[in-house]
């Protein structure tokens, strides 16, 4: 009301609303449906667990319920757990997840750029890391427990073992399908070997290792968390063995939900370094719908 | 010294083996011979092996048999020489315009600020000076072409090989980088191989144009192109010359692209 008495006084022509306004009013309002249905859903989902779990329809001692969650992430926040407070048990996991990580990575795009750049390396080992690739890996966890200890060594070695292979088979690909084109006009302009490897090779496979970084932070999350859940002293996956030890069904959604937000974090981190990175390529022609 | 010729393949033959293990000969007992300071315009049938021809002079393929000599020494491996602007896009799409430029010089151990000063005067010179900080996925195609173009000349090669540089272009675009192409060479006094399908091109750009058999490639007639220089590729079409040359060269080349085509259709049947 007052926006309109003050136009009217000023005496002003009526505000001409162009189409591109309108479209842009159009894109504006489209994007508050969008979050405004996702929280929806959010509350809707929620609410009906809570609903049904203080109703008896679902079991609350086996199910849990969400105020009964939130609870707990509370208490485990002011209280500390059992195991000593929170934001140790968080940056336990983080650390383990994050070492073998980056020793998985560095020795994934090593190693494929090394036997996609040499064809003798990629016949001899080829065969072996094809069998290497076949073992389901999450099985290693406990042979490293064995092998390393309760300490975070173990949950390192079976996250490394995760991340490796995506990333190994990424970096191996990439390496195998730089444009010929590149290679001949980089040697053209006077490139030897070693600088058509880290300057023509490397940059054209940041793309094919890159998107198998994502993956495999999440690959690296899981083997920390599953050696910390079959043994461990530290960590967000003994907090998960733990709470189930005591039946404490709230215990283990907590430690589920407070992983996710974790992982949700560290994959927007990654995402703001692929911007950076990537400022080369042209946008995701994927956006214009 | 300068009796040497620029470029000489005493009977080249190369030969692929193919996917499924058949042996493809792509060139056969190929003789050519290229003068210091002359422009040599390639053409023949598609698919006839032109491009090998480039590929055996810049030392990128050996060839199977015979000899490819560059100033009078055998071709052994790339030679710093050399410079040669791909039918397709080979700029770096991670490197800026001007990094791009920089890459020849830079490979070769030019400091990086002489390397940048001798980018930005050929920047100048193709008229990009303005887009050093683009990406080559922000330029049109013409553009692109001629990053590729100063990327090769900031290398001051005295043999310049191009395969089918312009044919991605639009005709207007090709017409300017024509003309373009042949100022920056005045300049320079290197040697050109250029190879091509569009006759036309051949015509207004060379000295002397070489027509190639039906693969597998070799020498069917060389013409010599008696038209003045300084030219512009508009221009030159329109001359009564120009018009006789490009009778005489299609009675020769269009004989080639008839057997290509017949081969291509008892292939098809």
């Amino acid at each position: 009301m007052p926006l309109e008495s003050v136009s009217a006084v000023a005496g002003k022509p009526p505000v001409v609303t162009t189409r591109t306004e309108a479209r842009e009013r159009a894109a504006r309002n489209r994007k508050l449906g969008v979050y405004g249905a996702r929280v929806a859903v959010l509350v809707a989902f929620l609410g009906l667990w809570e609903v049904c779990a203080r109703t008896n329809v679902v079991d609350p001692f086996n199910f849990s319920q969400p105020s009964k969650i939130w609870d707990q992430i509370w208490q485990w926040i002011t209280h500390g757990t059992a195991q000593g407070s929170l934001g140790e048990q968080i940056g336990y996991t983080l650390y383990e997840a994050l070492t073998g990580w980056v020793i998985g990575v560095t020795g994934g795009v090593l190693l494929g750029i090394a036997l996609g750049r040499i064809r003798f390396l990629a016949d001899v080992f080829g065969p072996y890391i094809k069998v290497l690739n076949a073992i389901p890996r999450i099985v290693l966890a406990p042979i490293f427990l064995i092998w390393f200890g309760l300490g975070p060594a173990s949950k390192v070695a079976s996250a490394v073992v995760l991340v490796f292979f995506p990333v190994f088979f990424n970096a191996f690909q990439g390496a195998r399908e730089v444009d010929r084109n590149l290679v001949a006009n980089a040697r053209i302009l006077g490139a030897d070997n070693r600088r058509v490897t880290l300057q023509v090779v490397i940059p054209a496979a940041t793309t094919w290792i890159f998107t198998s970084l994502h993956v495999s932070f999440g690959f690296a999350l899981i083997g920390a968390i599953v050696g910390e859940y079959i043994g461990a002293t530290k960590g967000l996956g003994l907090l998960v063995a733990a709470a189930q030890g005591t039946f404490n069904a709230a215990g283990v959604y907590a430690a589920m939900t407070i992983l996710a937000v974790v992982a949700l974090l560290t994959e927007g981190l990654l995402t703001f370094a692929e911007k950076k990175l990537f400022r080369w390529k042209p946008a995701d022609a994927g956006d214009g719908r | 010294m300068s009796k040497t010729p620029a470029i000489e393949l005493t009977g080249a033959t190369k030969r692929f083996r193919t996917p499924s293990g058949a042996l493809h000969t792509a060139v056969r007992d190929l003789d050519l011979t290229v003068a210091q300071g002359e422009f040599v315009a390639v053409v023949g049938p598609t698919g006839c092996g032109k491009s090998t021809t480039l590929t055996l002079v810049s030392g990128l393929e050996e060839p199977t048999e015979g000899e490819v000599r560059v100033d009078g020494e055998l071709v052994t491996g790339i030679d710093s020489k050399v410079g040669f602007v791909f039918q397709q896009d080979a700029v770096f799409p991670w490197r800026t315009v001007l990094s791009n430029v920089m890459a020849g010089p830079r490979f070769r151990g030019v400091p990086a600020a002489e390397a940048r000063e001798r980018a930005r005067d050929w920047l100048g010179r193709v008229g990009l000076a303005a887009f050093e900080d683009r990406y080559p996925h922000q330029l049109s195609g013409g553009m692109r072409k001629r990053v590729a173009l100063a990327q090769t000349f900031v290398n001051d090669p005295t043999i310049l090989l191009m395969d089918e540089p312009f044919s991605a272009l639009d005709v207007q675009t090709r017409a300017l980088m024509s003309d373009q192409l042949l100022e920056l060479w005045a300049g320079t006094g290197s040697s050109v191989v250029f190879v091509t399908h569009d006759l036309d091109e051949a015509i207004a750009l060379a000295d002397r144009v070489v027509v190639m058999t039906a693969g597998p490639a070799t020498v069917k007639e060389v013409f010599t192109v008696d038209l003045p220089r300084p030219r512009t590729v508009e221009a030159v079409r329109l001359e009564p010359r120009f018009v006789e040359l490009y009778r005489e060269i299609w009675a020769s080349l269009g004989e080639e692209v008839r057997i290509t085509r017949e081969r291509g259709a008892g292939r098809a049947a």
